[in-house]
């Protein structure tokens, strides 16, 4: 037996067990082979509705079972480390059929990956407030941060933070239609989700990226409230070094 | 060969850890003596994971199981994967580090299942192989765990048994005996765990596993057991460590539960119940 | 903007967020587990036997996909054209109302 064979009947119910596999009494074997497939497709499919809760909730158990199924086979895992599985989660959302009509989803798959990314990103001590008050206002300019490697920016043409807001609680307000991003921090262990204009999104990917505030602020241009965003990154111990 | 290991686990009984119960964990463990835990949910940079590992490894002896490494595949190990597991058994130095026999990678695709092998020479060539390879390059010695099994197949040409003699004879490496999955196995395959038992190199023994099984059948009716790990070890799963311990001595025992994780005091009677059973070999 | 008021802009946004630093976090416990904790996590257990879970797919090439989304998205009342297009207009002026 090729393992090649083993893993293509394990994950195409409609391909025949594999020759050679057996019950006890040398009868070829079936629904031992089925405990397999089983194991895999319910043990990816549960791994995904573990890591995209959210869009679970938006798309109701069934739906999202069912699309679990056919992700898994397209896309079982390419690595071990089943905390990274569902990285091609929005590239498969935006070319799935069924869910053309709701082209908000692969962002809403993009802070959940971004969430567990944060979850296990590396700890980085934050600055000391006092270490940015003592910089000069005329050198401020050229200033420029290191984020936290747990923070994530993620743009959107959708009112994004809305619609996450929503799937998670159905009480909450029904979604504008202003595009928002969501930032993702980790003050220590658990990640937060905060809302982000676009123009406070554009200031953070710029920072995120080693420019300095002064590029930072024309990224952001007038909308910009540059103080409320260097106060959220502080409080959210999201700075982690001035250079 | 791999004396650098660190002092090897107590013969105590021991539990698979998970997060939810660190604070009980931290408050009082009795009667658990040490943790295990698996290699690949503590491979990311940070975060509370690490910080959770760091402080349990200040008062527990920790075993590192993994569940990724795929040594009966029939490619090359994942040279990446080995060194995740180089880089976190450094810093962590453990107690002791198992693996099982099986694969579960495929063409770059992890299937998050432990698959089974035919027992052939091929496979004992290529399983050796892997475990030298695993040994050299995290130098030290591991353990290598018997399997479940749900089939046959018909290449086979030894027992399990010999199978698992021949890997440690030949690569030097320890076994860790799953007494659920020799029970589960045996039920499936219509053989005696007993026998099993008597056949294995108990000698070579640095764990034992127990977990719980759900009970299934297949098409023709014969049972088929199901090695779930989500509820207690079965009465004839306990009985069978007894038989077991009466020919190992004393060994490490852990309580593995996976699915339908219990509050910390059910396991911390399941571990209760495998002290129970140390103690009757000890006396 | 000039570089002299760009200076300003940033070094009053500065002292605004030094001003608004009184509380920090508080730090957080070392056991809370559920959300991202219990996602991705790797075991050794086998999955809930010879259910048809692994035996059945949904063949979504051969229009045998009947299934709609029927979570949240179904209350969710956003603009008919959510590909964004219909919206572009509006946008602009609705940025600054939001919190940075």
């Amino acid at each position: 037996m090729r393992q090649a064979g083993f893993v293509a009947a394990l994950l195409d119910p409609a391909q025949a067990v594999p020759q050679g596999i057996q019950n006890p009494d040398g009868s070829p074997a079936q629904k031992r082979f089925d405990v397999y497939r089983n194991n895999v497709a319910v043990g990816l499919s549960d791994a995904l509705e573990v890591a995209f809760p959210v869009l679970r909730n938006l798309l109701g158990d069934a739906f999202f079972r069912a699309m679990a199924g056919v992700y898994l086979r397209r896309f079982p895992p390419s690595s071990p480390l089943m905390m990274h599985y569902g990285a091609q989660m929005p590239a498969f959302l935006r070319r799935f059929a069924p869910v053309a009509h709701l082209p908000y989803l692969p962002d809403v798959a993009l802070v959940e990956i971004a969430l567990r990314a944060a979850y296990h990103a590396a700890d980085a001590a934050p600055i000391d407030a006092t270490a940015l008050a003592a910089i000069a206002p005329d050198a401020l300019m050229g200033t420029r941060m290191r984020l936290a490697p747990a923070v994530q920016v993620i743009a959107s043409s959708h009112p994004l933070h809305a619609i996450w807001r929503r799937a998670a609680d159905p009480a909450a307000p029904q979604p504008g239609v202003a595009p928002e991003a969501i930032l993702i921090t980790r003050p220590q262990f658990d990640p937060v989700v905060h809302p982000l204009a676009p123009a406070a999104a554009r200031a953070t990917q710029a920072l995120a990226e080693g420019r300095t505030l002064g590029e930072a602020l024309a990224e952001g241009g007038d909308a910009l409230d540059l103080g409320a965003l260097l106060s959220l990154l502080l409080s959210q111990r999201a700075i982690i070094a001035l250079t | 060969m791999f004396d650098h290991s660190p002092a090897p686990l107590p013969a105590l009984p021991g539990v698979g850890y998970k997060p939810q119960h660190y604070s009980a964990i931290i408050a009082d463990a009795a009667p658990v003596g040490w943790l295990e835990i698996h290699a690949e949910n503590y491979m990311g940079d940070g975060g509370r994971p690490l910080a959770q590992l760091r402080h349990l490894s200040e008062r527990f002896p920790i075993s590192v199981h993994g569940v990724g490494l795929s040594i009966g595949g029939e490619a090359a190990l994942d040279r990446d994967h080995l060194a995740r597991l180089k880089h976190l058994l450094g810093w962590l130095s453990p107690a002791s580090f198992s693996e099982h026999l099986a694969w579960s990678t495929h063409d770059s695709a992890f299937l998050n299942d432990l698959l089974p092998l035919p027992y052939t020479r091929a496979t004992l060539d290529r399983v050796c192989a892997h475990v030298d390879q695993v040994q050299e390059t995290l130098g030290r010695r591991m353990l290598l765990e018997n399997p479940s099994s749900y089939l046959a197949f018909a290449a086979s040409e030894m027992s399990e048994t010999d199978f698992l003699r021949a890997v440690a004879a030949r690569t030097g490496c320890g076994l860790l005996l799953d007494v659920n999955n020799v029970f589960v196995s045996a039920t499936n395959l219509g053989t005696s765990p007993q026998a099993y038992i008597d056949a294995f190199a108990c000698d070579a023994v640095g764990e034992i596993h127990l977990g719980g099984h759900e009970a299934d059948a297949d098409e023709a009716g014969r049972p088929l057991l199901i090695d779930s790990h989500g509820r207690a070890v079965a009465d004839p799963v306990w009985a069978l460590l007894a038989y077991t311990l009466a020919r190992s001595g004393p060994r490490p025992v852990l309580i593995e539960w996976d699915n339908d994780v219990p509050d910390w005091p059910v396991l911390a009677a399941e571990a209760g119940r495998a002290a129970d059973a140390l103690a009757l070999v000890r006396s | 903007m000039s570089t002299t008021t760009k200076t300003l802009v940033i070094a009053s946004a500065v002292a605004t967020a030094l001003a608004g630093l009184a509380q920090t976090a508080t730090a957080q416990d070392m056991e809370k587990c559920f959300g991202v904790s219990l996602a991705g996590a790797n075991d050794c257990a086998a999955g809930p036997g010879t259910t048809c879970a692994g035996t059945s797919t949904v063949d979504y090439q051969g229009n045998a996909w009947t299934l709609v989304p029927a979570g949240t998205c179904a209350t969710m009342e956003l603009p008919a054209a959510m590909d964004g297009t219909a919206r572009m207009g509006a946008l602009e002026a609705l940025d600054r109302d939001l919190p940075a």
